[in-house]
């Protein structure tokens, strides 16, 4: 009976779910989880002067990570965040709110017309934008054209014009997980509100935010987090005057050739997306609303 | 007529939670059983085990005499319908069908005879290319049938097959069953909680309660003498007396209860054992003085029409409440007066409390 | 009257806004497509000097944007299908089985998709150069299979939340064994959701620049050959071939989607 028992429960659980959950296990562990143990060690170690990596214990990496100049970029990186966050949230929520509202039979195209910018590669499109914005680009072409200014206006290598950037880039982030929760909210409780005597204004902070609030908060997480690393679009519209996070890590791998430096400013990229992460776990937000 | 299925002290736990507690039920060849009971009595569970999909924890399952538990869903004779008709959405209603004999390699055109064949039979002639989608649930209904059938199984299971159907196609499909097992001459087990679906079915019912097989039996033998309190109350309306037997005579007992005391004719009863009676509405009889036997009193507090049936709900000193139904027409008291319930002692169906049996064991501890 | 008024007003804003959100998602794209019929060969490319194919024909000349483009596919299609299978298999598996540590690696999942992806690009190229993996094609697939793969499970796992079991039940009681049912049933029934965590699959590897950016080597993408020329100014052959791309991904995906929808409507 017994011996009847475990080959069984062999046949019908053990070796199917070896099979099925053993690759992605693999995957797991060799291409995510051990690379970032690895950034971890990294981040504890010293160079040498031809800056190879010397595996000898030190905490100097992390001393260098609180330097002024550091911290200006910490801020200015969070600060850029932030508004991105902002902008996506005000453009994205009346957006998502109408499309998805709307009784057109259209509304799958809509929702597509969202995504087919995306099919094209993101660094094309923000230099798409640099073509757009820049002192010989359309835009000033037009303006001057318009008699509006007389010399072309330098609109690049601002903060704004990489919060722009931003914005272009992860709204799309914003607006699917805005569209999935709205999508979902009961007419009947916008007649019920309205029925019971709330005005529009009042329903739409009394019934309609809160019960979409699941997908303005993994709408930021999804737009805010990305932000912080996204160094090519602060590069090519920033020009290097509006650094983030990201562009930090970057030049330590590629030009200054320090990593165990980048090892450990990705350990506050790291820190940040946890403490963010849990924040929105503790307002209740589903992490499988993240991502898809 | 020979046994078909033999479960012997099958016993499923999950965890902490006993959900069939020492089952012993032999299926005869070619008879309509139905397992009964409310939700969580243990009745899916035990069509699971026998169709293959759960392993009994201790105890076998044999059909034709053959021990079935080594042998995996696909290796058993035996076919189900689902609760939820479990059609292949991607697979045409002929597909669907044809997928039984597909898998056991049957030259394609028996398949598409056969198919054919059983679709005449249930009725779906000209459904072969549609999609499950595009049915209606008794069309589901139909096509989850013809798939399991056609494989000719030793035993047909049916998990609440009709469940999701509205009443009328849900009588109607009753009847359809019932055809198809008399003409095909397979064995059904049949799962439900539907009582009157059960009644109207089964060539025997078998009451599962808490995991437990309460009563194995003829609808007759289940309605007149319920074994237990639990299926005197799940089987059709009934009055419940809960007493103790206060008096012990030839061929009747006297069993005292809160509002006074009743009789019922019973053997094999102890005095002061618990005991049980069970009176259906129908057969109680009321009268304006005091009968033999009896020394109820209640007053009418109202009816309720239900179709050609009246029922008349008469209110004890306690607060309980009782029943009495008529045929429309028929004379009743008015609302507001006293009568004293009665009825012919034979009517009455006196069942041992399972109480008695702690009572039971502790005189037992006492002699020892 | 006046609420009639009022509705029509409500919705004339709504289709302006709406209008000018769709404006802005689709202007650098226009700013692409018009600069790959863009005559002038100065750079920075960028004065309009009249309409012409001349782009699109100096593309096939142009061996190493192509070689690129090449190398993205290859990586793309290779990394897809391996993060599909990978993934599918995974989502059904954690679906359907209990297991140890089933818990732990639901939450490791999450990671490749909140955790920036510079930050997976490094860690990539820090354990490929310390266990001494030479970068390039290699790299670039594993590292692309890693940030694939939680998108592929997220996916298939949505489609079989309104998964009901009993069918697989039902194929087995019909006597088909474990694996022909998982293709008879399974699989043609996940379709949809296989089929989206692909096409999500292919589209982020197509679209990566950050973490490819790490781990390429000398392996040059698509996406990398654009970084590079961007200092000089992206020459219109990038354009057109961009604009191709375009085209192309909205005939497949048009195709998938029709492909889909007819298939399984329940």
């Amino acid at each position: 009976m017994e011996k009847s028992h475990s080959k069984h429960e062999w046949r019908a659980n053990t070796l199917p779910a070896m099979v099925m959950v053993g690759p992605v296990t693999l995957v797991l562990l060799f291409l995510v989880v051990a690379p970032l143990i690895f950034v971890g060690i990294m981040s504890l170690c010293k160079t040498d002067e031809y800056y190879n990596v010397v595996y000898d214990f030190t905490l100097v990496n992390y001393a260098k990570l609180i330097s002024p100049d550091y911290l200006k970029i910490y801020l200015q990186s969070l600060l850029i965040a932030f508004f991105t966050t902002v902008i996506c949230i005000l453009l994205g929520y009346p957006f998502s709110y109408i499309i998805a509202r709307t009784k057109s039979k259209k509304k799958t195209l809509l929702y597509m017309l969202v995504i087919i910018p995306f099919w094209t590669n993101s660094l094309i499109r923000i230099y798409g934008w640099r073509t757009f914005l820049g002192s010989s680009g359309w835009l000033n072409s037009l303006l001057m054209l318009l008699h509006i200014t007389k010399e072309p206006v330098d609109m690049l290598y601002k903060t704004g014009t990489t919060i722009l950037g931003m914005v272009y880039c992860l709204i799309p982030f914003m607006i699917l997980p805005l569209y999935t929760a709205i999508e979902k909210l009961d007419t009947s409780l916008l007649e019920a509100s309205s029925d019971l005597g709330a005005k529009p204004v009042k329903t739409l902070f009394e019934v309609i935010i809160p019960l979409t609030s699941s997908g303005i908060f993994s709408g930021s997480i999804m737009v805010f987090i990305p932000c912080l690393g996204y160094f090519f679009v602060s590069n090519i519209l920033g020009g290097g005057n509006t650094d983030v996070i990201g562009n930090l890590i970057e030049r330590q791998f590629k030009s200054a050739n320090n990593w165990p430096l980048g090892a450990a400013l990705s350990i506050i990229l790291i820190l940040v997306t946890l403490v963010l992460v849990k924040i929105y776990q503790k307002l209740g937000g589903d992490m499988d609303s993240l991502g898809v | 007529m020979g046994h078909i299925v033999e479960l012997e002290n099958v016993n499923k736990i999950y965890g902490t939670n006993h959900v069939v507690k020492d089952l012993n039920l032999t299926v005869e060849e070619g008879e309509f059983l139905t397992l009964l009971g409310s939700s969580g009595c243990g009745k899916t569970t035990t069509l699971r085990m026998i169709a293959g999909f759960e392993e009994p924890t201790e105890g076998s399952i044999k059909v034709e005499g053959e021990s079935i538990e080594e042998k995996e869903p696909f290796e058993r004779d035996v076919n189900t319908v689902f609760q939820s008709y479990a059609l292949f959405p991607h697979k045409t209603i002929f597909d669907n069908i044809a997928y039984g004999l597909k898998m056991k390699k049957v030259p394609k055109d028996e398949i598409k005879e056969r198919v054919k064949e059983i679709m005449k039979l249930v009725q779906l002639e000209g459904f072969e290319k549609r999609y499950p989608s595009q049915l209606s649930g008794g069309q589901k209904q139909r096509v989850a049938i013809a798939r399991a059938l056609i494989n000719k199984p030793k035993v047909l299971l049916l998990d609440e097959p009709l469940g999701a159907l509205d009443l009328k196609l849900r009588k109607q499909m009753q009847l359809e069953l019932k055809r198809l097992q008399k003409k095909l001459n397979i064995t059904f087990i049949y799962v439900t909680h539907d009582q009157e679906e059960a009644l109207t079915m089964s060539d025997r019912i078998a009451i599962m309660h808490d995991g437990i097989l309460d009563q194995l039996g003829t609808p007759t033998e289940i309605y007149e003498s319920p074994a237990t309190k639990f299926v005197a109350t799940f089987i059709g309306e009934t009055n419940i007396f809960d007493g103790m037997v206060s008096l012990v005579n030839e061929d009747d007992v006297q069993v005292t209860i809160e509002n006074g005391f009743i009789s019922g004719k019973a053997e094999g009863f102890r005095f002061g054992e618990y005991i049980t009676v069970s009176v259906r509405p129908e057969k109680m009889k009321y009268s304006d003085t005091h009968v033999h036997g009896f020394s109820i009193v209640g007053t009418v507090k109202d009816y309720v029409y239900v179709g050609s049936v009246i029922k008349c709900i008469v209110a004890l000193p306690n607060g309980n409440e009782l029943k009495l139904e008529r045929l429309a027409g028929q004379s009743l008291p008015e609302i507001g007066s006293y009568i004293y319930p009665y009825w012919e002692k034979e009517d009455a169906v006196l069942i041992h409390s399972r109480e008695n049996s702690i009572f039971e064991a502790l005189d037992n501890i006492t002699l020892a | 009257m006046k609420r009639e008024k009022k509705t029509k007003r409500i919705k004339a804003v709504s289709v302006s806004f709406c209008t000018l959100i769709y404006l802005f998602l689709f202007l650098p794209i226009s700013v692409i497509v018009v600069n790959s019929f863009n005559a002038t060969k100065t750079k920075p490319y960028l004065s309009w000097k009249g309409f012409t194919f001349d782009w699109y024909i100096k593309l096939w000349s142009n061996s190493s944007l192509l070689g690129a483009f090449a190398n993205t596919m290859v990586i793309a299609i290779v990394s897809t299908i391996l993060a599909t299978i990978i993934g599918t298999l995974g989502a059904i598996g954690i679906y359907r089985y209990k297991f140890r540590g089933k818990g732990i690696i639901n939450g490791l999942l999450y990671i490749p998709v909140v955790i920036p992806e510079i930050v997976i690009g490094i860690a990539l190229l820090t354990i490929f150069s310390k266990v001494n993996i030479p970068r390039g094609m290699i790299t670039l697939i594993l590292a692309h299979v890693s940030f694939c793969v939680p998108f592929v499970v997220f996916n298939v796992r949505a489609r079989l939340a309104g998964y009901d079991k009993s069918v697989e039940e039902a194929s087995m009681d019909l006597g088909a064994n474990r694996v022909t049912t998982f293709f008879e049933i399974t699989l043609p029934i996940m379709a949809p959701g296989i089929g989206g965590g692909a096409l999500l699959a292919f589209t982020l590897s197509i679209d990566d620049v950050i973490i490819s950016y790490f781990v390429n080597g000398q392996t040059k993408t698509y996406p990398l050959r654009v970084m590079e020329s961007i200092k000089s100014g992206v020459a219109p052959d990038v354009n057109a071939l961009s604009t191709i791309i375009l085209l192309g991904t909205i005939v497949l995906v048009a195709l998938t989607q029709s492909d889909i929808l007819k298939k399984v409507k329940s």
